[in-house]
């Protein structure tokens, strides 16, 4: 579910490697990105769901709440996919519009995972750059915390968080951005650890500029091609995570919807026949995770292209 | 050994005691009181009530009290929506359900993922490893959620052979598609995981050497080259637990199996804070055991781990 | 009767790139009890050669030609009749002590299975034969240390653990590649001469692999030397050292730093090793031969056995090159 530990320790090792030799890492990443048939199909795709997700509501004939009256109690015999009358997708089993749900749902979906991705990276850049650079006993606490935090089963505290402290998005936002930040901490860290020895950071030191500016000015900016990697690799995941959470009826609350939500519906109402209910969000959910997918290993593969 | 193993107790320990600090001080965050339904309580049944549960002392001895009775009394306390239920009775009635359908799977995705690895190692570039890694890929990243229903729609919608949900006491037609839905992606990355690594175990050197020596090929992959190739996969069941202990959520959900993750869902709902607590504390725990024992797995395969 | 016949010996990988012949129609003898030296730079061929002979081709690579041993040939044997001359008649040890034996399994266990395998000794008797076995390749304290794991034993002592596990069947010919490349310098000095004493105790023929001259002398009978999948010359390592016959072994004699003569600066071969899915159709040394003729890159040279018995390919005479 979430990216591949030994694979993103190679890619520390490649720009590492990259920096010692002083190449352009990014045009030559670039190039190699451009020449990956899969990342760049991943990448199209990608585009293209965005596309759909924010500018998809200019087709809708229908809000993603009117219930179009005419299908109600009759959605499995009459609600399938049809142009004639606008519910391009078919209806929901409330006989609400699927195409302007799996607008929003998509939508909401991809927010999820991108604020998310975010809110983890944010946290766990700066708390692994921080452990990295003072070193010592604080990284050792932050580490051992770390260490501690990573042996707990989170989903099962993400809906305790949701419980306790409300079942609102920004929650949602928030709690899978918080459980998500362990294993980038590691990776920064690490990196953190053998950039402060550069001569540049010692120079800093030298004219005494304060720490957390060094972290900020010098040691991020380095890491941004693990963290941007990370962060792609890490969107899909935080997908199926939402998805989680809302097929189980504890995330997204009505009449909000995402493609989990959806695929609940969907699953429920796909046993009477209703396969459009299932058939469009999964479609969905599934392109938007291999897209993700394609274009985080296109990206690592481009920043290591070491062989594998 | 020995000393390695109390070194790595002295670690998860503590861990599963501030499991259960954090997961008291998420509930003692609650806004409001459990008690707190449609209606307000008359202050004197408030009062009594806060004095039953001990909602009344202050805050450092409530935790206190709950971490002594749950370490030493395995005692999770009373649930705040079921007067009379225990959060133990629940646990009893939903743990077995849960560890049943778990252990099955946990079975099916290890021996036949490390299984089908090792053949499509074995037979690398042929159509049987085409066709592995095809499989692997493609249900890889198929969610248990949108397993379950796939499950449903064709065995007990087309075909009529199984039923749709229930337990009925782990009969083994009410078993099969949840331990199919549980286990099936793992299944997939520990095939792929044990794959990979078998191919570059065989291309090392060490078995050359034991080609060399004339040892017949069974001896020379199941005596050399299993053993180092099951260390990755030995990192992955850690994490592969996580996943499907929290995958169970979702198959007591769908299939009603009626398993802790059921009882998690519905308290939820009804903001029965001790049961989630309980229950996130007792999986917490069960990762926490389980993460040892690989570990201490790992350090026995492995002489370069010092113990 | 020679103890071990090559003919026309021919390796061929297939990669992406398409075919490379990493050997091309090798030919030559090893008698009982003799050493030979098969000599070249990386890319000649030279480790190709005994994998094919033992039948331990990676799996896009396929060999033809003869690989004679008891008047059979092992090219073309099924993996279970060639897993009963593995070892048991002729052995092999490898260039890197430190990736060749199991990290995972001790070194009793390691030794032990060659000879349940082969000898179908008990395992109790096994490990105290490879416990004698230890002691013969000087490893001090062998009782105890044949316990032990791989990654508790030095690069040299894996060496040694090596050499005596490839001797407990008492093998008829042991294929050393590049046996002391990836040791010490004081180090390759010591498995040298444990190999020489080990000979002699044995009687056993060694086919030592390397690409420095440097361990060839006095140690080995006959000297092979390779390049491009190709025999340059061949001869007594005397003979050969004394008086090349071809350039290509002139410019490795020169290349070697020698204490007893004093000849100037050293000389490197110029130019690189060559792309073996690339050869030219005639020598394929030419593209680097500095005495190169018009002829050398169409037309290859054939091996020809002077009167003296040794064997050389070049279109030079013999004068010409010796000068």
């Amino acid at each position: 579910m979430y990216p591949d530990k030994a694979k993103m320790e190679s890619l520390v090792e490649a720009t590492e490697l990259a920096e010692v030799r002083g190449r352009s890492l990014w045009s030559d990443a670039r190039a190699r990105f451009i020449r990956n048939k899969a990342a760049v199909g991943g990448l199209i795709i990608l585009i293209l769901i965005l596309a759909f997700s924010l500018f998809g509501q200019v087709f809708q004939a229908w809000s993603n709440e009117a219930i179009d009256w005419k299908l109600v109690g009759r959605v499995t015999q009459i609600g399938g996919p049809s142009f004639e009358n606008g519910h391009y997708f078919g209806a929901d089993d409330l006989g609400r519009d699927l195409y302007a749900r799996v607008v929003q749902g998509t939508g909401i979906s991809i927010m999820v995972g991108v604020v998310g991705s975010l809110v983890a990276v944010i946290v766990g850049t700066l708390y692994g750059a921080t452990a990295g650079y003072f070193g010592g006993r604080l990284d050792n606490i932050m580490m051992r915390t770390v260490d501690v935090l990573m042996s707990i089963p989170f989903m099962f505290v993400l809906i305790l968080m949701l419980v306790i402290w409300g079942r609102s998005i920004t929650m949602l936002f928030v709690g899978i951005g918080l459980i998500s930040w362990l294993d980038m901490a590691r990776i920064v860290r690490g990196q953190t650890l053998s950039i402060k020895n550069k001569e540049f950071v010692e120079t800093a030191v030298a004219i005494g500029v304060r720490p957390f500016t060094i972290i900020l000015r010098h040691i991020v900016p380095n890491l941004l091609g693990i963290v941007v990697v990370y962060a792609t690799l890490l969107i899909p995941g935080l997908i199926m995570a939402e998805s989680f959470i809302s097929f189980l009826g504890l995330g997204v609350q009505e009449p909000m919807t995402s493609l989990g939500a959806l695929i609940q519906g969907g699953s429920k109402q796909m046993l009477y026949g209703a396969w459009w209910q299932i058939a469009f969000p999964l479609f969905f959910f599934l392109a938007t995770l291999f897209a993700f997918t394609f274009v985080g290993d296109g990206l690592r593969d481009a920043l290591d292209p070491k062989d594998r | 050994m020995f000393s390695y193993i109390v070194r790595r107790l002295t670690v998860a320990v503590p861990t599963i005691l501030i499991l259960i600090a954090i997961s008291f001080v998420l509930m003692w965050s609650a806004p409001g009181n459990p008690f707190m339904g449609e209606k307000a309580p008359p202050p004197e049944v408030l009062a009594n009530l806060e004095a039953k549960y001990g909602l009344d002392q202050p805050y450092w001895k409530q935790m206190l009290d709950y971490m002594t009775n749950v370490v030493f009394h395995f005692d999770f306390g009373p649930s705040f929506k079921y007067k009379d239920r225990t959060v133990n009775d629940i646990i009893a009635q939903g743990f077995p359900v849960t560890l049943t359908y778990g252990f099955w799977s946990f079975v099916v995705a290890v021996v036949f993922g490390i299984g089908l690895g090792i053949i499509a190692a074995i037979r690398h570039n042929t159509w049987l490893d085409y066709l592995a890694v095809g499989f692997a890929i493609g249900s890889q990243s198929i969610p248990n959620y949108v397993m379950a229903p796939i499950l449903v729609l064709i065995f007990t919608l087309w075909l009529g052979w199984l039923p749709g949900g229930g337990w009925e006491g782990g009969t083994w037609d009410h078993l099969i598609m949840p331990v199919i839905a549980l286990s099936t992606s793992y299944f997939a990355s520990i095939a792929r995981i044990t794959r990979s690594s078998m191919l570059e175990v065989l291309n090392s050197g060490f078995i050359r050497t034991a080609r060399a020596k004339g040892l017949p090929s069974g001896r020379v992959i199941f005596g050399h080259a299993l053993k180092p190739a099951l260390l990755p996969v030995l990192s992955y069941l850690g994490p592969a637990f996580v996943g499907m202990i929290t995958g169970s959520v979702i198959i007591d959900q769908y299939f009603s199996t009626g398993g802790i993750g059921q009882f998690f869902v519905n308290s939820a709902f009804n903001r029965d804070y001790s049961v989630m607590m309980g229950i996130t504390i007792l999986v917490g725990s069960l990762t926490i055991i389980f993460n040892l024992l690989v570990d201490i797995l790992y350090a026995w395969i492995d002489p370069k781990i010092r113990y | 009767m020679s103890l071990l016949e090559i003919k026309d010996l021919k390796v061929t990988f297939r990669t992406n790139d398409g075919p490379v012949n990493a050997v091309n129609g090798l030919s030559f003898t090893i008698d009982k009890g003799e050493t030979l030296a098969i000599v070249g730079e990386s890319g000649s061929g030279k480790s190709q050669t005994a994998f094919a002979a033992m039948g331990l081709l990676a799996q896009n690579g396929s060999a033809t030609g003869e690989v004679n041993w008891d008047g059979r040939n092992l090219i073309g044997l099924s993996q279970r009749q060639m897993n009963k001359v593995r070892s048991d008649q002729i052995a092999m040890i490898f260039q890197d002590p430190m990736t060749s034996l199991n990290p995972y399994m001790r070194i009793s266990d390691q030794m032990a299975e060659v000879l349940v395998q082969h000898k179908g000794m008990s395992k109790r008797d096994a490990i105290a034969e490879a416990t004698r076995m230890l002691d013969a390749v000087r490893i001090p304290d062998a009782a105890n240390r044949v316990r032990m794991y791989p990654h508790e034993f030095s690069g040299g002592m894996r060496q040694r653990v090596m050499i005596a596990m490839a001797l407990l069947c008492r093998p008829r010919l042991l294929i050393a590649d590049e046996p002391t490349t990836a040791l010490d310098v004081t180090v390759q000095a010591q498995i040298m001469q444990l190999l020489g004493d080990i000979r002699q105790e044995f009687g056993t023929a060694v086919i030592l692999i390397t690409h420095d001259l440097g361990v060839v002398a006095g140690f080995c009978d006959r000297t092979l030397v390779m390049y491009g999948g190709q025999i340059m010359e061949e001869g007594t390592t005397e003979e050969v050292f004394a008086q090349p016959r071809h350039p290509y072994t002139k410019g490795l004699l020169q290349a070697v730093p020698r204490l007893d003569r004093d000849d100037g600066d050293l000389q490197t071969i110029a130019g690189e090793p060559p792309d073996m899915s690339r050869l030219p159709a005639g020598c394929p040394f030419s593209p680097r031969c500095a005495t190169m003729l018009e002829q050398c890159p169409a037309v290859r040279p054939e091996l020809v056995t002077t009167s003296d018995g040794r064997r050389r390919a070049c279109h030079l005479s013999i004068e010409e090159v010796v000068q």
